[in-house]
């Protein structure tokens, strides 16, 4: 489904963000992401999104090479991927439902749909009582879950999830994870990037170690050895 | 298509509502410079006005001897009226001055009296020429005092009037061009504001084009709220300065005429009421789009 070849990104003037990075992410896979801050995760993410352009190397999406997509056709690439950020980044003048609501309309969905679904994916990550409040109105854990809704709501084939628990207690990051495996369970690939030693044990899933910007390891089944 | 436009208004119309602090920041400084920009055209008016009025003022008079034939003041009138930068020629027969002298002093009985006791009418014809420069002056005095007229021409009003023609001329001169510098000045504080208010809405609406565009907004999409917003800012800014203006006129005008008879701010407010209003909604839409446009062209690249 996505296929790194040697990539490399650097930062000017000479900052190596990712070093020959060659991997592939099969169709339902659960992969994490690990490293310590710096070590070139969110670059990674950025790369599969189009935000950043690699230097050199190609990255694949669904056997299309991500950084020849035209500005253009960019919505389209994104609308097939679900993006859940360490910051949120939720749009800070719509309310929780048109928050999550905005993923569809901007797919051009039918009101009824987004009537329909809305509520319902609010009901799966338990803030349909929140609704109407504004992200400035909710807790940190409560606005990871919106920014998860709105990642879910189009039904994405694969949601990039950028250290989601970064900014949350134990308990909120848990409830997080175990909708993030719910969503892989339904058959959605989802990856994650953490730096969360116990998550990675108790996860048990294929993981990806980065130091440097350098893929140095990657396992079957999770490890955490930095 | 129409559940798009539906949404982008719906969404344009909801940021307007609750970006509070963006919208008052904004729309005080469109109300600054649109209020500012109309006082401009008003002024701009009143001045080219008032400075008309005492051009024509400063006039000077031809007076003809009493046997002279009424055609021949007539066709000298004509060939005046097509000097270049002449205003105007107006003839005043012997009975039309005389008329104006008993109207003008009707309630002075001596001076009456006295003209009575004259029997005849003392006053002569006369041309009063007035032009908009001074060269034009100077060249009229130079034809009139050529020999071709000297026979019917009593006197030409000109030299002794000429300071001051000149002192009128230099101080209507110095006012347009103090106003031209004010005006400058005035448009320079405006596009400052403006720039500034954009580079206020750029950065608020950077993250908020970013967000779009990772969730997978189209352009458009994003583009269209922020457009409808500005629309909305612009409107708003229009129909408050277009009160101010009008507030202002209606209650400082009265006072301006009682120092200054010429400056008639609240008539011509009415008078020009439809080009304040063009003017206004045009630079309303102008700057109220200005800055959206310019955030989004900057930061859709995401």
């Amino acid at each position: 489904m996505i296929e790194f070849q040697n990539v490399t990104k650097i930062y000017p003037p000479s900052t190596i963000a990712l070093e020959d990075a060659s991997f592939k992410i099969k169709e339902g896979e659960f992969l994490l992401i690990v490293g310590r801050s710096g070590a070139g995760k969110t670059t990674l993410l950025k790369l599969i999104l189009a935000q950043e352009k690699p230097t050199r190397g190609r990255v694949f999406f669904e056997e299309k090479e991500v950084s020849k997509i035209k500005q253009g056709q960019l919505p389209f690439l994104r609308r097939k991927i679900g993006a859940v950020f360490q910051d949120y980044k939720l749009l800070e003048s719509k309310t929780v439902y048109e928050n999550v609501a905005f993923a569809l309309e901007v797919m051009e969905a039918e009101d009824k749909e987004i009537s329909t679904d809305v509520p319902k994916i609010l009901d799966i990550v338990g803030l349909r009582d929140k609704a109407n409040n504004f992200p400035r109105q909710i807790s940190a854990g409560e606005r990871q879950r919106a920014a998860i809704a709105r990642a879910l709501i189009h039904r994405p084939k694969i949601i990039l999830a950028d250290e989601p628990t970064g900014n949350l207690d134990p308990y909120n990051a848990s409830e997080i994870i175990r909708l993030l495996q719910k969503i892989n369970e339904l058959g959605t690939t989802v990856i994650l990037t953490t730096h969360n030693k116990e998550l990675i044990k108790k996860l048990k899933k294929r993981t990806i170690t980065l130091e440097n910007g350098k893929l140095i390891r990657d396992d079957e089944e999770g490890k955490f050895i930095l | 298509m129409l559940t798009l436009l539906k949404r982008i208004f719906k969404s344009g119309w909801q940021n307007f509502k609750r970006q509070g602090n963006l919208v008052f920041a904004t729309s005080s400084v469109l109300i600054i410079t649109i209020t500012l920009i109309s006082f401009l055209f008003l002024g701009h008016k009143i001045i080219k006005f008032a400075i008309d009025e005492i051009k024509a003022k400063a006039d000077i008079s031809v007076y003809f001897q009493e046997t002279a034939p009424e055609e021949e003041i007539i066709g000298l009138q004509q060939k005046l009226s097509g000097f270049s930068g002449i205003k105007g020629v107006e003839y005043v027969s012997r009975e039309k001055a005389l008329e104006d002298f008993v109207e003008r002093h009707k309630d002075d009985k001596g001076l009456i009296a006295s003209l009575e006791e004259v029997g005849a009418n003392p006053f002569l014809a006369s041309l009063n020429v007035s032009a908009g420069e001074m060269a034009s002056y100077d060249n009229v005095s130079k034809f009139l005092e050529g020999d071709n007229f000297s026979a019917i021409i009593e006197k030409v009003d000109f030299n002794r009037r000429k300071p001051i023609i000149e002192k009128i001329f230099d101080i209507t001169s110095f006012v347009d061009k103090t106003g031209i510098i004010i005006s400058a000045v005035l448009i320079a504080i405006s596009i400052l504001l403006v720039y500034n208010t954009t580079r206020l809405t750029i950065y608020s609406q950077k993250e908020e084009i970013g967000i779009s565009r990772l969730v997978g907004a189209s352009n458009r999409f994003i583009r269209g709220p922020f457009l409808i917003q500005g629309v909305l800012c612009g409107i708003l800014s229009f129909l408050t300065s277009l009160l101010i203006v009008g507030i202002t006129s209606y209650f400082l005008g009265p006072k301006i005429s009682a120092f200054f008879p010429e400056f008639q701010l609240l008539a011509l407010f009415k008078n020009d009421f439809r080009n304040v209003v063009l003017l206004q909604f045009g630079c309303a839409l102008v700057l109220g789009i200005l800055p959206s446009f310019l955030a989004i062209r900057k930061y859709l690249r995401v």
